[in-house]
């Protein structure tokens, strides 16, 4: 059991506001990512909650003890480093049980479970070796192995991953919400990447110069994204945003007349925008479509064949780029004029404080 | 472009010329040692001569040497040994819970090396005269000890340093309590910087004279405390001098150079990495 709830946190340094107050709620099991640029606080968010970090204000619990006080060896988790923080003058056997051996666990029971986690993370055969005789993957799992033997509570991962080689990444990153599932604890995974973000979490925490942007499941922030932010973080390649006016509004949706001419059909319920309104539209390139009737003209700029599909950028005069994912066949070649047509169903749109104005319901078919 | 043979050779001069102007004190006391009380004072002085031990039996018969040489190892490897075990706790503190004051703590440490030993002699004198450690080994491993402690604390610190946080920071959430980490973490990882912090210790400690000679006299005195003995009132006797020298320095040169590899890589250590 590790349920973690945080209210109101803060953290302080000398001169530098790091964490502007986070409220977030973590339930037991799950698996949540923590993303955001460089610099955010991800780092310091997790560093706090495994207690090498002190928190300078609000209020930290583990399964509703309050936890701000917890000397990090009592809150029953265990953290993973990016460096993976490995004893290398130790084996990895060694590696694994130091922290029971330093408790006084008897030694037939390290061994039993160094060799249990050696096996589930397949590390079997190079438990004799030291860390500076394994690849970059097996370190990893060591430093993984390591956390798993002490039977936590819960895992802090601080970007584990971005050591990797991309194949490898992908594979890991299987591995650890499998892991998730069949240890039945909770796991707070700190990333950059908002890909590695979309594919493991079963939530993430959208994180922004010290506060929260967003928490939410993968899917709802892709549909759903809270705030201009948060709609240019996830996705990729990122949403496209239009500059226009709300030139009519009713029952089913709303139109927007964008600043380079074309109009553009919202289709949503509850549109919180009155017409004359200045707007953001969001529309992201896999729900842009290249068709003749498009409302939005401009040129190709550029054109990228990634074999299941192809990403046009297209230039606008005087208007930001566009990026249009279309069909691998569709035959546009750099300079030729295009247009482009959003689906209405699937355009987001923002007020002037860059906060979404409507929140769209998505059923999984 | 390679310098031209000349330069080089006007360069190779001055550096040997340099080399032997600073080695040649030590040169002349080792020839020195080898005469006789005549010979050592003769004008102009003697280079051919026919080698003696005589003065090397004058020096240790009746002076004691073995008990000075005994006290010189039983100081400098206490002291050492008392300030690793005061100063690596110290130094582990300073560098993995770095607060506020850091910085000054350890710049107040060194400032204490900026006095001159001399300006606390007679504070240091009576406390060791009322506690009755005048002349005792133990008095001078604990003022050696302190000499030192800056130092030692510096030292160790700055290799703490380069080791990653991280790695001390996995066993504290792992529940590795301070001592465990100090013994079964820190100490393997630092210990070529332990060593050689160690080795500057002992050296530092057998070379220090100025409260071996103020603090000690018959029982506690040092191989420095031996070779003072020997500008005695009656007049310089340079032979047994330079013999009596010969013999306080040639364990730790011996020591040191056994152990040079291991010294300069520790106090180069973390410059060069
Ligand atoms: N000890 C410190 N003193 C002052 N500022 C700090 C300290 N540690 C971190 N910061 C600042 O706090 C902010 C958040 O740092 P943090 O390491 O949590 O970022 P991050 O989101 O993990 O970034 P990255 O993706 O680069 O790892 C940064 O701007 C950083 O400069
Ligand atoms: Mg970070």
């Amino acid at each position: 059991m590790a349920k973690l709830l945080l209210e109101k946190v803060e953290k302080r340094y000398e001169g530098f506001h790091a964490i502007k107050g986070v409220d977030l709620s973590i339930d037991d099991r799950e698996f949540v990512v923590f993303v955001g640029p460089s610099g955010c606080g991800k780092t310091t968010l997790l560093r706090m909650i495994a207690g090498l970090e002190e928190i300078s204000g609000g209020d930290f619990s583990i399964d509703g003890v309050r936890a701000n006080d917890i000397p990090p060896d009592k809150r029953g988790l265990a953290m993973v480093f990016q460096t993976y923080a490995l004893y290398p003058h130790m084996t990895v056997a060694e590696n694994m049980g130091f922290a029971l051996k330093m408790a006084k666990v008897p030694k037939a029971e390290i061994e039993r479970k160094v060799a249990h986690a050696a096996e589930m993370l397949q590390l079997d055969k190079v438990l004799a070796r030291r860390p500076k005789a394994l690849s970059g993957g097996q370190r990893q799992r060591v430093a993984i192995g390591r956390a798993i033997v002490r039977n936590p509570k819960g895992f802090l991962f601080d970007e584990p991953l971005s050591n990797l080689d991309a194949a490898l990444r992908v594979q890991m990153r299987t591995e650890l919400v499998k892991l998730n599932k069949q240890l039945e604890t909770t796991m707070i995974y700190v990333t950059h990447d908002q890909v590695e973000a979309m594919t493991m979490a079963d939530r993430i925490v959208v994180l922004n110069g010290g506060i929260v942007e967003q928490v939410g499941s993968p899917l709802e922030l892709y549909h759903n994204p809270a705030n201009l932010f948060v709609a240019g973080f996830i996705g990729s390649p990122k949403m496209n945003l239009l500059q226009g006016v709300v030139s009519a509004r009713d029952d089913a949706g709303a139109d927007v007349k964008l600043d380079d001419g074309g109009s553009i059909r919202v289709a949503a319920a509850n549109i919180a925008a009155a017409p004359g309104l200045r707007v953001t539209l969001g529309i992201r390139p896999e729900h842009t479509a290249l068709a003749a009737d498009g409302e939005i003209g401009g040129t190709a700029d550029f054109v990228e064949h990634l074999g299941n599909e192809t990403l046009v950028y297209v230039r606008r005069p005087g208007e930001a780029q566009m990026i249009v994912k279309a069909d691998d066949l569709a035959g546009v070649r750099m300079g030729d004029p295009v247009r482009m047509k959003p689906q209405p169903a699937r355009a987001v749109l923002f007020g002037p404080d860059g906060k979404a104005l409507l929140r769209r319901e998505f059923h999984l078919r | 472009m390679k310098p031209s043979l000349a330069s080089r050779v006007v360069l190779a001069t001055l550096a040997w010329a340099a080399a032997l102007i600073m080695v040649f004190p030590i040169l002349w006391m080792l020839v020195t040692a080898f005469k006789t009380e005549g010979q050592a004072i003769a004008i102009p002085p003697l280079l051919i001569f026919t080698p003696k031990l005589r003065s090397f039996f004058d020096a240790t018969q009746n002076a004691g040497y073995l008990l000075f040489a005994l006290n010189s190892v039983i100081v400098s490897v206490g002291a050492t040994v008392l300030a690793i075990a005061i100063a690596f706790p110290a130094a582990y503190a300073l560098a993995f819970f770095p607060g506020k004051r850091t910085e000054f703590t350890l710049m107040w440490m060194l400032s204490t090396k900026m006095l001159p030993a001399v300006g606390v002699l007679m504070p240091i004198y009576l406390f060791l005269k009322n506690v009755h450690l005048l002349d005792t080994r133990l008095g001078l491993v604990a003022i050696d000890t302190l000499m030192n402690l800056p130092i030692v604390v510096w030292m160790l610190y700055s290799f703490f340093k380069d080791i990653p946080h991280e790695i001390l920071e996995a066993a504290r959430v792992d529940g590795v309590g301070p001592r465990q980490q100090m013994i079964h973490l820190l100490l393997p990882l630092a210990g070529p910087g332990v060593a050689s912090t160690a080795l500057l210790s002992v050296i530092l400690a057998w070379n220090e004279a100025f409260w071996s000679i103020n603090v000690t006299a018959s029982h506690a005195g040092t191989l420095a405390a031996y070779i003072a003995r020997f500008s005695a009132p009656e007049g310089l006797f340079w032979a047994k001098l330079s013999a009596a020298s010969v013999l306080a320095v040639a364990p730790i040169l011996v020591f040191g150079s056994l152990t040079q590899r291991r010294l300069v890589r520790g106090l180069t250590f973390g410059a060069v990495k």
